[in-house]
């Protein structure tokens, strides 16, 4: 048995047998021809059979995995009449009279080595999408299709990394997993495991290519990122077990959806979800999220060049708060700084960056940047139902400092004739010792309170989240964290408000039973989390 | 020559399927160069690698020259296809 591991992409366990993902060897030879007439009329053949393939491939896709990720294929089939592109190769095969296969592998690499030079990651993996359409015209020069398709039981494709085309073109009935040498937590792969709901592991090194040949027995878990090669026994029948209740844990789960947060002695919860960007609404859709708990709004700065205008943050908020039709949305003013670095804000080194200028302390050191955020906040309010939340707040001053640009900013809007909403709730988030001790004299100020939990751990503890050789003295479940959200608990419904967890605890259901008692109203966890916390939620009894 | 500026509010910027289809629009109007500039770099609207060589990103400010044929439908039918798609 040999064991490696990488990143797991989709959770789930898959026990089967290898099928090595063969491909053409696109290292092509020069010759020299002596007819470029001949050699050019050649390469258009291939292009157009390329065209044929890549509209079936299109089609395929459309109706397996939808129109977003069919839409690359279309960008393919543009991108093969690139002028350029083939001026490049029509240019070389008649200046340096080389054969059509040599002038298209020297325009796939030349092409594909500018994308990889840019300095922006989603222009740089356009050099995959080059180097796909590349392949597949030299394919279709070579006019010999290596056939994958997998005959009799479900196998578990494994390879060095799978394109686009490749991952499409794959029988999905027979795929029981994926297992890649290389690969990104965003590549063709794991979107596809992920709608497949198909284990998938990737980054597995170069070792595991070396390791891997057709017919050996092979163990994925994707929820670890191990993968056994010609497993034991208990290694087969451990995962077999885990395997099995996967399975059924997740059709248990699904029932769920569309059901309340009820306890059974009927108390209701909120479960709400974090999420990074509007890329991830479908996941919250998909997985019955009740609203939005926390909508980091770092991605509009850190996907810049320069600070986000106005209009920009405005179409993004009304863009999110559309898209959740009325359910509650709330997002976290800008939180950059400590490990979230941005170029532009040009902030000084800092001895201690955990505890420096960060989140709402950039904000009120530098009101502009404040106030462009907060217009674009009021300005969207009024397309769905939003709440603001303020972060690394420790003092009451803060939040009347706070509460000051709110107010100048709605009676700005207001001059102007700008409508907003008025129903927009501000609440502070609760990470910081300070704002739990002083928890009380903040509630009145507030209209809720959200605990981070990560932070407040980490200040609570004095344990740097980023240092791992303090693992062991970082105790998650520490009695003093669990007293300081109990008594933020307490002063919010002392003074009628309601609060929630944000941070990871939220989602630990070994805790959801102790914060439930405490009168937690809302725990906004992670898309995929929310069935499991519904579950726990429905199985206890707080009377 | 018509000349006018825009401001990208595309979240990736200006990404392959808005480029290519850019590109499309460009070449329905016979006679008409269109041209994008970013800074001092520029790329014709129908050249789809050029055009996403540019790597134009959320929030740049592009220029838009159109050139030749029909310049006052052209333009106007490319600004109308930024403002809905990029």
């Amino acid at each position: 048995m040999i064991k490696y591991t990488g990143k797991g992409v989709y959770g789930a366990v898959a026990i089967g047998v290898v099928s090595v993902f063969k491909r053409q060897n696109t290292n092509v030879e020069r010759i020299r021809i002596t007819d470029p007439e001949a050699e050019k009329a050649r390469f258009v053949e291939a292009k157009e059979k390329a065209t044929e393939q890549l509209q079936a491939v299109y089609e395929k896709a459309l109706a397996e995995v939808g129109e977003e990720e069919a839409a690359i294929f279309e960008v393919h089939m543009m991108m093969i009449e690139d002028e350029d592109y083939n001026d490049a190769i029509n240019d070389m095969i008649e200046s340096d009279l080389v054969n059509a296969e040599f002038a298209v592998a020297s325009a796939r690499d030349s092409f594909a080595a500018q994308f990889s030079a840019m300095d922006d990651s989603y222009f740089q993996a356009r050099a995959a999408d080059i180097k796909d359409i590349s392949d597949r015209i030299l394919n279709c020069l070579a006019d010999n299709s290596i056939s994958n398709d997998i005959t009799g039981e479900k196998m578990v494709v494994c390879s060095d990394d799978l394109a686009p085309s490749e991952t499409v073109s794959l029988d999905k009935s027979k795929v029981l997993a994926f297992a890649t040498a290389y690969g990104s937590s965003n590549s063709h792969t794991a979107i596809l495991a992920r709608n497949m709901n198909i284990p998938a592991v990737i980054g597995l090194g170069r070792e595991f290519l070396d390791a891997i040949a057709d017919g050996q027995q092979i163990c994925v878990d994707g929820y670890t990122g191990e993968v056994y090669i010609n497993p034991d026994e208990d290694t087969v029948s451990r995962l077999t077990k885990k395997r099995d209740e996967d399975i059924a844990q997740k059709s248990r789960l699904k029932e769920l959806i569309g059901k309340d947060n009820i306890t059974i002695d009927g108390t209701k919860i909120n479960v709400f979800c974090n999420i990074g960007g509007p890329k991830d609404i479908p996941l919250v859709n998909e997985n019955d999220g009740g609203g939005i708990g926390l909508f980091r709004s770092e991605f509009l700065y850190l996907e810049n060049s320069d600070f986000p205008s106005e209009q920009q943050q405005f179409e993004a908020y009304k863009n999110v708060l559309e898209s959740m039709k009325g359910k509650k949305v709330i997002i976290r003013t800008l939180d950059i700084g400590a490990d979230k670095k941005v170029d532009y804000f040009n902030l000084d080194d800092e001895e201690n960056p955990a505890m420096g200028i960060r989140a709402i302390r950039i904000c009120l050191t530098r009101p502009e940047i404040f106030k462009t955020q907060l217009r674009a906040l009021y300005r969207a309010s009024v397309y769905g139902n939003l709440g603001i939340m303020f972060p690394m707040i420790t003092s009451e001053s803060e939040i009347s400092e706070i509460m000051g640009f709110c107010d100048i900013v709605k009676a700005e809007l207001d001059a102007q004739s700008i409508p907003f909403s008025r129903d927009v709730e501000l609440g502070i988030m609760i990470e910081t010792p300070a704002a739990a001790v002083i928890s009380d004299k903040l509630a009145p100020m507030v209209d809720f309170f959200s605990v981070g939990t990560n932070d407040l751990t980490q200040y609570t503890l004095a344990c740097d989240r980023q240092n791992p050789k303090i693992e062991r003295f970082v105790d998650t479940h520490h009695e003093a964290v669990l007293r300081l959200i109990e008594m933020a608990a307490k002063a919010a419904h002392d003074n009628g408000k309601w609060i929630g967890i944000c941070g990871e605890l939220g989602a630990d259901t070994s805790l959801t039973e102790r914060f439930l008692k405490m009168g937690i109203d809302e725990l906004s966890v992670s898309p995929p989390s929310v069935l499991k916390v519904r579950d726990k939620v429905r199985s206890i009894d707080l009377s | 020559m018509k000349q006018f500026e825009y401001t990208i509010k595309d979240p990736i910027g200006i990404h392959a399927r808005p480029a290519g289809l850019l590109g499309k629009k460009a070449k329905e109007f016979e006679g008409c160069t269109v041209t994008i500039e970013k800074g001092d770099k520029s790329a014709a609207a129908t050249k789809l690698m050029a055009l996403m060589g540019l790597g134009v990103k959320c929030g740049d400010t592009i220029t838009i020259k159109v050139e030749g044929g029909d310049e006052d439908a052209a333009a106007a039918a490319i600004e109308a296809f930024l403002n809905e798609n990029l």
